[in-house]
């Protein structure tokens, strides 16, 4: 087989055993390969007309560009054509269940979308006169209420880019506390085994020190474990309800009190708020900082990795340390504190993480998802976001091994391990056998305290009948893997690609197209 | 509430498979007391579509449209035309409600897109890789100075005082935590550069120079005795762009020898957005790529061996290394990076340039009208699209008073600086192919009669 390997040469195509001819092109149909820009693209093409007339005039001093850049250029239909026939290569939430336990992956409404390119929110700059920017600075200040309100906190911090860069801006408000009480000796973030990657490298990453905490066999936090390591020298913990195995903390409340009693600060990643949103306020469990991140709870479009967005809610014991800027709403309109001192309650913020406010266009995307919503319609998504989990657990803890099947109704998550399939198979064929019937994979290997981890959320958006298949087709794939079905072993089989060589990619690293005739 | 699709009988069915009562039996474990009987009090209820739509053009028509008047604002946020196409593509569901490729078998658009946007951005740049993009300009050069740290073993970092002051402030409290090291100062109205200073102050213990390029009042100088000076120390030099469009006019930082070059992508294919959603731009020398945070996508071939994308050298990220990853970076800017990269697909080589070409022309016609405007000095004759004018008395409330009259005139070093009174006169003025010769005149005119 040699198509499509290094460009499209005329080769004759061949049959392999028991299979369709391959084509010439390498195409199958409807399901097009797309060679690189690289491969396609030259210098001079250009598929933009720009204004007629003399580009003349140097005042670059002697920096005028002489080397080519290497941009290939292509004209308008044939971009138009690269870009859509790479999209049909994706899956998407568009396409199907998107099952992604801890990465919630919901409906994006096309609304979000139409508000956010208003040009009075997508054509403005960021540091236009703020009488200019009213409308924008409302966009934020109403975002903010909704979210102090819905977690019952003091105060919000909206500049961080994205969920891990809340956390961030949660351990640096911290960490601006204790010094400010001259308690910056406290070196120690306490994060449980259960918590994001993301968490103790944050920790890590502002100059602390990380200790595990056990979790215990129900999936949930050691609660002893955890008071007993707390002392003098422990700033504070980062805990992440519900957690990672898709289980509520329980003692949450009980870990503040002690947490607070000992002189540390809690923690609270909120990437799974979407599951208790509208029926618990996280500042009611004693919580000090915790991210939102807006694209899992507010259903902004996440686009292949991103961009996010990671406001941060305070409680009052922190809110004077939260970064710049802020919106504050005054008798004369909105106006932007970017300035440290401005105001009392900013006069100890640890300064500022990026250079503007904040992921502007993701806010109006959240906030007109929110208002379409209201306070009754986000209770309704934890509601149905917790009963499409159960359903999910229930109706497949027969199949599967659920490893806290037993430890009371799972929150927006359910949980499986590879305990029980066949010898030789894993979690890793379950889920490329999944991509044949037509679904995204759940979550694989994640969390590391489960053995073979297969973490499925399903999301409030999905209907019965889409969850019924899924189930029907999990199920069958289990079915297989645990009677040593070979041929799991090489799917997928009807994706775009085959299984890919991940270990070449890492070993010898090709990051950049170099022209290999050249 | 037309996004929820369970029905009330979907409801009770689902309920007596689980073998709950009712749903509140499923929160039996939140504690009693922190259980929310209703929906939040003071929130109002659910809306119909047209009533959000009212609601959020509502206040989408408080704000003044850079479209609508004669626009001048950079400073680390540029106003280019992007061609229909990219936003009509980056809509398409399959990109748009796509995720994290964690799955490169159903998810080959978007790494084959982020293999392109890398190659794109490595050359633009001048590097010999870049990443899968970052949150934005101003963390990509924070990152920067970490990666300089690890590289280096040095925490010292210098920081031209012509660094856009946000991209500053950012490093400085980042520094605070990490117990680096930062020097900078605040830049001079005049058209030189701080490179000479620069130069001196790099010693044994500095990890890096960070300089921008063209910087934060639009002077350009050649970098490459700045290069030099650092690897003489063992120093790396970190070149900061947030003009990309720059480098279809003038040599790269890659060039002239610059080990990282960070950048802020917003200018192609992104828009304004009030400061967001923008991409990070991140590129450096071969050997250092194993000390680079972010995502990378890279090549490799199928099980039928075929060519095909994954995310590789992940074992430097959060979700393996944990606290010894070399950054809690765990997302990217991915719908950003792939409209930078639809842009600069339809402009090429020969789009690019003639666009930059229009770039710098049109900000030399302006440049020469505003300077004749009585009272008003040229401060830099050497720039891209973007120069400072000494108004010869504050500029703030000049600004202020220009956009009350429908000009939005640039940005005023007041804003970006307070309490530097040395500053205050400059405003710095962009000047890309969205403007024409009547902007240029009218806001010439309306400034000659606010500072008679």
């Amino acid at each position: 087989m040699t198509i499509n390997q290094s460009g499209w040469k005329p080769t004759s195509p061949e049959a392999k055993d028991g299979e369709a001819q391959a084509t010439f092109t390498g195409n199958r149909a409807l399901m097009l390969e797309e060679k690189l820009i690289f491969e396609i693209g030259d210098a001079e093409t250009t598929g933009v007309d720009f204004a007629e007339g003399d580009v003349a005039g140097s005042r670059l001093g002697d920096l005028s560009r002489k080397a080519p850049i290497g941009l290939p250029g292509l004209s308008e239909p044939e971009t138009v054509r690269h870009y859509t026939r790479l999209s049909r290569q994706n899956y998407a939430i568009d396409l199907g269940l998107f099952p992604l336990g801890s990465c919630t992956m919901k409906h994006n409404p096309r609304l979000n979308e139409k508000m956010a390119r208003l040009p009075g929110f997508s054509d403005v700059h960021p540091l236009q006169p703020v009488d200019t920017v009213q409308g924008a600075l409302e966009v934020i200040h109403q975002l903010a209420h909704w979210l102090v309100t819905l977690t019952g906190m003091t105060s919000v911090a909206m500049s961080p880019k994205a969920g891990a860069h809340g956390e961030l801006c949660g351990i640096l408000a911290i960490k601006a506390a204790l010094e400010k009480r001259g308690e910056g000796h406290r070196k120690v973030i306490l994060v449980p085994e259960s918590a994001h990657g993301t968490n103790p490298a944050t920790a890590a990453f502002a100059g602390f020190s990380v200790e595990d905490i056990p979790a215990t066999a129900d999936g949930r936090v050691d609660t002893d474990a955890l008071k007993a390591r707390l002392g003098p020298d422990v700033a504070g913990v980062m805990i992440t309800n519900p957690n990672t195995c898709g289980l509520f903390e329980r003692d949450l409340k009980d870990i503040s009190d002690a947490v607070h009693a000992a002189g540390g600060y809690v923690y609270c990643d909120g990437a799974n708020f979407n599951a208790i949103v509208g029926r618990v306020r996280p500042g009611d469990l004693g919580v000090d900082a915790m991210h939102i991140n807006l694209h899992k709870t507010f259903s902004t479009p996440h686009g292949g990795g991103g961009p996010g967005s990671g406001p941060v809610v305070f409680s009052e014991a922190l809110t004077p340390f939260a970064p710049l800027p802020f919106v504050e709403k005054t008798a004369e309109g909105f106006r932007l504190v970017e300035e440290e001192n401005a105001e009392d309650h900013h006069a100890h913020s640890f300064g500022r993480m990026v250079a503007f406010h904040g992921q502007m266009g993701m806010f109006t995307r959240a906030l007109t998802y929110i208002l379409s919503h209201g306070a009754d319609g986000l209770r309704q998504v934890a509601e149905d976001a917790v009963l499409n989990a159960n359903y999910v657990l229930r109706s497949l803890e027969s199949t599967l091994d659920a490893p806290f099947a037993k430890s009371g109704p799972c929150m927006h998550e359910a949980i499986f391990s590879d305990e029980g399939l066949a010898e030789g198979f894993s979690t890793i064929d379950v889920a490329k056998a999944l991509i044949d019937e037509g679904f995204h994979p759940m979550t694989m290997y994640f969390p590391l305290v489960v053995h073979g981890a297969m973490l499925v959320e399903p999301t409030e958006t999905e209907s019965k009948a889409a969850l019924d298949q899924f189930i029907g087709a999990l199920a069958s794939v289990a079915e297989r893997a645990k009677a040593g079905d070979q041929s799991l072993k090489t799917a997928p089989h009807f994706a775009p690609r085959a299984r890919l060589d991940e270990t070449l990619a890492a070993r010898k690293p090709v990051l950049v197209w170099k022209d290999k005739a050249a | 509430m037309r996004y929820l699709p369970l029905t009330s009988s979907d409801r009770a069915e689902m309920l007596s498979v689980i073998g709950a009562g009712s749903v509140d039996d499923l929160f039996v474990d939140v504690p009693e007391s922190a259980r929310l009987s209703g929906p939040i009090e003071g929130l109002p209820n659910h809306a119909s579509e047209l009533a959000v739509e009212r609601h959020m053009t509502a206040l989408a028509r408080k704000n003044t449209v850079a479209g609508d008047v004669p626009f001048f604002l950079g400073c680390g946020a540029y106003r280019h035309h992007v061609p229909a196409s990219v936003d009509h593509l980056i809509q398409r569901g399959e990109f748009l409600t796509a995720y994290t490729p964690y799955q490169p078998e159903i998810a080959q658009g978007t790494l084959q897109m982020l293999f392109e946007f890398q190659t794109q951005v490595a050359r633009l740049l001048g590097t010999d890789v870049a990443n899968a993009s970052m949150y934005d300009g101003s963390t990509a050069c924070w990152e920067a100075i970490g990666m300089a740290r690890r590289i280096t073993k040095k925490s010292k970092a210098i920081l031209s005082s012509g660094l856009h002051p946000h991209y500053v402030s950012v490093a400085k409290t980042m520094a605070k935590y990490t117990g680096d090291t930062l020097e900078t100062g605040t830049p001079v109205l005049t058209a030189d550069t701080d490179i000479d200073q620069m130069i001196a102050a790099i010693d044994g213990d500095t990890s890096c120079v960070v300089v921008q390029y063209p910087d934060i009042l639009g002077r350009i100088a050649d970098l490459t005795p700045l290069a030099e000076a650092c690897h003489a120390k063992k120093a790396l030099l970190i070149a900061v762009v947030t003009e990309p469009v720059a480098l279809g006019a003038i040599r790269s930082p890659g060039e002239m020898d610059a080990d990282i070059v960070v950048g802020e992508g917003q200018s192609l294919g992104v828009g304004l957005q009030f400061g967001g959603p923008y991409v990070g731009l991140m590129g450096c020398k071969d050997k250092y790529i194993r000390q680079m945070p972010g995502r990378f996508c890279g090549e490799t071939v199928d099980a039928d061996g075929k060519r095909g994308f994954v995310l590789t050298l992940s074992t430097r990220e959060q979700h393996i290394r944990r606290e010894k990853a070399t950054s809690n970076i765990c997302t990217n800017s991915g719908l950003c990076a792939l409209a930078f990269s639809i842009h600069m697909t339809l402009l090429g080589e020969a789009g690019l340039r003639r666009m930059a070409g229009i770039n710098h022309a049109n900000a030399c016609r302006a440049a020469d009208r505003l300077a004749k405007v009585p009272g008003v000095k040229l401060v830099n004759d050497v720039f891209f699209n973007e120069f400072t004018l000494d108004l010869g008395r504050e500029a703030r409330p000049i600004v202020r008073t220009l956009a009350e009259r429908g000009v939005l005139a640039g940005v005023s070093l007041g804003r970006l600086y307070p309490g530097e009174d040395a500053l205050a006169n400059g405003l710095v003025v962009a000047v890309t192919e969205t403007v024409t010769a009547e902007d240029i005149e009218t806001l010439a005119q309306a400034l000659e009669e606010v500072l008679a």
